[in-house]
């Protein structure tokens, strides 16, 4: 353990029943003094959320990928502001302060992020008091002087994708700066997971990024599971590592094809096309469902796998057809001319803002959270990290190649592999046995009858985290998720300076964040 | 790449056939939507899509139906970039509160006649969100819808079947 967990540990107040992470309650000295140690990159932000009088940070620790949750109790409805420190969590604590009404002490950015003054309502999961929905202007940071123009885009844009603003500050051709307004899709999510039951909750958790449904389920199911204690059948661990790796694989072939297709490369999107609904066939064949939506449940799957025969034609398929379009992309001069050293993303820049997926590994961010933290069955897995260290459009399409690559060898060792057994265990059961006291413990104790759990898993943007506090029956008293898009969307700010205006689309595909994901 | 090229041109395309719709279903669309565009679009339909909300699921299945095995163009079905070029809007999600005025301002810039289609369930009735402070309603409680698509998401072969069916009925009005 890193002397910096051990130091927080040792000043924690209480520390609280999570798993597998611990949850320490701390005092505002010390929730500084993890902030001042994350701002100095001893550690990385993983994630920070709110809940009525409470604050919690979640820290992973990069020595090992373990994870430690910080809660401060704000009474008084403030904080001390971690993104005065630490720009990451600038946006985060904009969302708190819009959902919840907590005031980060000191934060530089006092504008509203999420809340856009359409909810007739005011910090709707604290205080929510009724205002008028009327819509309010949203004052773009300035760039002044005789050159400059502005280019509003958005928040329709003109292919099929999600809405967001972005403006632009050009000088000529050149953009000077990009700022972003997010928060169009926002639909509520952390409070539509207050007091529900876990089914509800899991399609909930389900849709809030529907390209990444299945490590979304994923980490739900993996949240539950550790809040409740519950077990799952080695086959699902084993099926769920198998559509995770479908999902991936399905798109990173859209994302390659698209990004080259924003480069004027139809060829590339036709092939690659074909090859993604493909893998969405064989999905459907497989498990039921192109996207593979509500196949993960808590303590096992939902549907077997009854023949393996079409996921193996598909990965034969995919291997011979692949490696044609990677030398395509390779020997085409003017398409290289596009991506090559366009939308440069620093190595410090990924790392400071905790940046993971292909957008932190192409910037030489070597984390993966199948590795670590890691879950089953990684562990017994042989498969390689793909990293580069570029941070160009070019770079993000190498590492997605390359793991085109890994997951292929992933869902065949997997295919090959895969244990005979049940794919899920029954809840009810398990949740009943957990209200009998445990060995020595009085009949009459009483139980602190909430549990959490935290879930870290890799969908194919990168690592998404879900946490869960239930009670003793499997209701779900709260919950939290955090999408690595949002610690990837204001990179693209910086990514994009000093490139060309016609080349924004390209860096924006190579980074594909999720707008719903970062808008909850 | 030139191999590729003229392998494409020699090989078998994967597009498949077009899925039969029903006539009745047609001749229901028909009489809904009282058409009288026949001189105007002919058999074409310039699409617009608009998220109004939705997990970008949907968004997924509607780029399907531009790959090579559907090839949505080939039955005048074409999507363009901007509200002004098209007759329908294809709109997603649960309408959010934030994404209202967006929403309603694409319409309002969608020349008549114009036809919209609400896509998946979220669009359809709200899905899992309906409950929430942030979110308006279906499409049909933000502006007049003409046909629904459900599903979560629906699958391109569906998106196609309703899309056909709207050009077959307009072809008759």
């Amino acid at each position: 353990m890193s002397t910096l967990r051990t130091a927080l540990l040792n000043a924690a107040l209480t520390i609280e029943e999570q798993k597998p992470w611990p949850r320490i309650t701390v005092d505002a000295d010390t929730w500084r003094q993890a902030t001042l140690a994350i701002a100095a990159g001893n550690a990385t932000l993983a994630g920070l959320w709110a809940e009525p009088g409470a604050v919690h940070m979640a820290v992973l620790d990069d020595e090992d990928g373990a994870l430690m949750v910080l809660t401060l109790a704000a009474p008084d409805g403030r904080f001390p502001s971690v993104g005065l420190t630490h720009p990451p969590a600038q946006r985060l604590e904009r969302a708190i302060a819009d959902l919840h009404g907590l005031i980060p002490e000191g934060m530089p950015d006092d504008r509203r992020w999420l809340d856009h003054d359409r909810w007739g309502v005011r910090a709707p999961l604290g205080a929510a008091d009724k205002v008028p929905a009327d819509g309010a202007p949203y004052p773009f940071l300035k760039a002044e002087g005789p050159p400059l123009h502005q280019i509003a885009v958005g928040p329709v844009h003109a292919g099929i994708i999600e809405p967001g603003h972005f403006r632009f500050s050009a000088n000529g051709e050149i953009v000077v700066r990009l700022e972003e307004r997010l928060g169009y899709v926002h639909k509520g999510i952390e409070g539509l997971l207050a007091d529900t039951t876990l089914e509800a909750a899991a399609k909930v958790v389900a849709r809030v990024s529907g390209d990444s449904t299945v490590a979304y389920s994923l980490a739900f199911a993996r949240a539950a599971e550790a809040a409740l204690g519950v077990a799952v059948p080695q086959r699902a661990v084993w099926l769920r590592a198998l559509m995770a790796e479908l999902e991936r694989l399905a798109n990173h072939l859209g994302d390659i094809g698209a990004i080259c297709n924003d480069a004027a490369f139809a060829l590339m999107l036709a092939h690659c096309g074909m090859l993604r609904e493909e893998v969405l066939r064989a999905s459907k064949v497989a498990f039921g469902h192109r996207l593979m939506m509500d196949r993960i449940v808590p303590a096992g799957v939902a549907s077997d796998l009854s023949d393996a025969a079409p996921i193996k034609a598909l990965t034969a398929r995919i291997r011979q057809r692949f490696p044609r379009l990677v030398e395509l992309y390779d020997n085409t001069a003017s398409l290289q001319n596009r991506t090559v050293a366009t939308g440069h993303l620093t190595p410090e820049l990924a790392r400071r803002f905790g940046t993971g997926g292909p957008v932190g590994r192409a910037s030489g961010r070597a984390f993966d959270a199948r590795k670590a933290p890691g879950y089953p069955p990684y562990g017994d897995l042989d498969f390689k990290m793909a990293t580069r260290e570029d941070g160009d459009v070019d770079a993000r399409i190498w590492v997605r190649i390359d793991e085109v690559y890994e997951s292929l060898e992933l869902i065949e060792q997997i295919v090959d592999r895969l244990p005979a057994g049940p794919i899920a265990y029954p809840l009810a059961p398990a949740l009943r046995e957990r209200r009998v006291p445990q060995a020595g413990g009085l009949a009459h104790e009483p139980r602190d009858s909430a549990t959490e759990g935290l879930a870290m898993v890799e969908g194919f943007r990168g690592d998404v985290l879900v946490w869960l506090r239930t009670d003793e029956t499997g209701r779900v008293l709260r919950g939290a998720v955090r999408d690595p898009s949002v610690f990837q969307w204001p990179l693209l700010e910086a990514a994009i300076e000093g490139n060309i205006v016609a080349d924004f689309p390209l860096c924006n595909k190579s980074f594909n964040c999720s707008y719903s994901g970062h808008d909850l | 790449m030139r191999r590729m090229l003229l392998e494409g041109l020699f090989r078998r395309p994967v597009t498949e056939g077009s899925p039969t719709v029903a006539d009745a279903e047609i001749e229901a669309l028909a009489e809904r939507l009282g058409v009288a565009a026949k001189a105007r679009l002919g058999r074409s339909l310039s699409i617009r899509e608009v998220d109004a909300g939705s997990c970008n699921g949907c968004e997924l299945e509607i780029h399907a139906l531009n790959n090579s095995y559907y090839d949505v163009e080939r039955f005048g079905l074409r999507f363009v970039a901007s509200p002004r070029h098209a007759d329908l809007l294809m709109v997603t999600g649960p309408v959010t509160a934030n994404m209202r005025e967006g929403l309603e301002r694409t319409y309002a810039a969608t020349p008549a006649p114009k036809w919209v289609v609400a896509v998946g369930d979220c669009a359809a009735g709200c899905g899992v969100f309906r409950k929430s402070y942030a979110v308006i309603g279906s499409v049909s409680a933000v502006i007049p819808v003409d046909l629904v698509i459900p599903g979560c998401p629906p699958e391109p072969i569906d998106m196609l079947k309703g899309l056909i069916g709207l050009v077959e009925a307009s072809a008759r009005g």
